[in-house]
């Protein structure tokens, strides 16, 4: 569909000024708003992962796409109705106590998003017992933690025994930044590492039976 | 008052020199909580924060950097010590001249703001160049023989402050970050090597190169991508290997011997000044400093 090809266009070369127009005539047009947000939004923060992830698309490229998905969003918000706004799940995600470094967890965030998460951000320095209490409060199913500092990294595996002291082991956990490993991961017992934004957004994916 | 140390010769008379290793972990280690703001320190543990210094200068450290690398304004606004910036820049650099005396060449530290540049982010290109020469001129004032930006993602930022560096007078390094990507070595911000080098000689840097992201072994590699680009001298810090968690504390592969071990290659490479990041302490430093000795001997 042309419409929907042009909001993706738009989309992917992070055309924010142009988004929300070619989504108002695609609702003008008849169009079901959630098959805009599948074909035309989510669709396109794919094809903005999928080019993260093989280097052709860097930080910039992925946060002037966000900020186009985000203008279309605003548009649509209004005309999905109740029953349609339905996600693909809750994800908390945040940087652990200690850490002050949000750009990488805010990338995340963002294509999680565009994936059709219901994404709870808890901003930085996050307490073991914040991120337990957001779980609870939204009935998350999935937590995502960023850690930019070496230093930090450990705080990663306390979060993780809190979920397990307060009874939430069926809670899924992915981590994530630059110092972060899949070994590191398995050492503290996390279910994923996210080796980059996208990577984390594929893993939080295979959580969720669709 | 210490006699300032002249950066270009004393760069071009050795093969190469040794610089020190981290400083975050090692003030960490002396108490520092995490979260906190190591630069604080500057005023409120200058002890400390000598003490690491010092820690690097009697491994052999031939250059040590200035406990500033989070002192623009914008990062030691996180603090609320944005307002202090100039005296929390000033005193880092005394303490670390203080230390190194005629024995080590001073380097004022100047990391990135943590934000992002306009359209990108909030951050207007005015207030970060302004941040900058707050920050270079307070180190200056603070006795530093040369300024170092490191650690650099977005090329627009390093120029910015390298530009502001270059106004106090002193000669200037910047290093970047690079990833190794399947096309090459690119920044998180998209840039590969070659811009880098076009963007950091146009601002006006008399060294540069890599620091932090990889270890010893990949920086070679790195290296080969820079000398293909640049006729300048090449600076390169990289990490202990990347870091992994054993019986809950933070450990890094690369230990003082297998670290060094790299050097030759480094240096064959193109590297002018080899230094430590990250997992890197003055027992790295000391071998290096053994190694660099070695190889000294044998061209003689």
């Amino acid at each position: 569909m042309k419409q929907f090809e042009d909001i993706r266009e738009a989309l992917i070369e992070g055309r924010d000024e142009d988004v929300p127009s070619l989504v108002s005539q695609a609702l003008d047009a008849g169009h079901p708003p959630a098959t805009i947000l599948s074909q035309g939004l989510i669709a396109a923060m794919e094809v903005v992962g999928e080019r993260f992830r093989c280097h052709d698309y860097f930080l910039p490229d992925v946060l002037m796409s966000a900020r186009a998905m985000h203008a279309g969003l605003d548009c649509l918000q209004p005309h999905l109705a109740e029953a349609e706004i339905r996600t693909r799940g809750t994800v908390i995600i945040g940087t652990v106590q200690g850490d002050l470094h949000d750009i990488g967890k805010n990338l995340v965030g963002i294509m999680l998003q565009g994936a059709g998460f219901e994404v709870i951000d808890l901003g930085h320095d996050v307490s073991p017992e914040a991120f337990v209490e957001a779980v609870r409060r939204h009935s998350a199913g999935i937590v995502g933690m960023s850690a930019l500092l070496t230093t930090t990294m450990p705080a990663m595996a306390r979060v993780i025994a809190s979920l397990k002291a307060a009874g939430l082991d069926q809670v899924k956990t992915v981590i994530g930044g630059a110092p972060v490993s899949e070994a590191f991961a398995r050492e503290i017992g996390a279910d994923g590492y996210g080796y980059d934004a996208a990577r984390a957004v594929d893993l939080v994916k295979g959580f969720v039976v669709p | 008052m210490r006699k300032r140390i002249d950066f270009r010769e004393w760069l071009a008379a050795r093969p190469v020199r040794i610089g020190d290793g981290a400083m975050g972990t090692m003030l960490l280690d002396a108490g520092l909580l995490p979260g906190a703001c190591p630069e604080s320190w500057n005023l409120d543990g200058p002890d400390a924060v000598a003490a690491v210094i010092r820690a690097y200068v009697e491994a052999g450290a031939e250059a040590v950097e200035t406990n500033t690398f989070g002192g623009s304004p914008q990062k030691l606004g996180a603090y609320d010590l944005a307002s202090r910036c100039a005296e929390v820049n000033r005193r880092g650099a005394e303490i670390a001249c203080q230390v190194a005396g005629s024995q080590a060449l001073v380097l004022g530290s100047m990391g990135p703001t943590g934000q992002l540049l306009r359209p990108l982010g909030d951050l207007a290109e005015a207030d970060a160049l302004d941040g900058f020469r707050t920050q270079a001129e307070a180190l200056a004032q603070g006795g530093v023989d040369a300024l170092c930006v490191e650690t650099m993602t977005d090329l627009q930022e390093a120029m910015l402050a390298v530009r502001a560096a270059v106004t106090t007078g002193l000669p200037v390094v910047a290093t970047m970050t690079f990833e190794k990507t399947r096309r090459g070595f690119y920044t998180i911000m998209g840039v590969p090597v070659a811009r880098a080098a076009t963007g950091l000689e146009e601002a006006g840097v008399c060294a540069m190169g890599a620091n932090c992201g990889a270890g010893p072994d990949t920086m070679v590699e790195l290296l080969e991508a820079w000398r293909a680009v640049t006729t300048l001298p090449l600076v390169v810090q990289p990490n202990a290997g990347l870091p992994r968690l054993l019986e809950g504390r933070v450990h890094y592969p690369e230990d003082p011997e297998s670290f060094a071990a790299y050097l030759p290659r480094l240096v064959e490479a193109g590297a002018s000044l080899v230094g430590g990041c990250c997992g890197t302490t003055p027992g790295h430093i000391c071998v290096l400093v053994r190694k660099a000795g070695e190889m000294a001997a044998r061209c003689q």
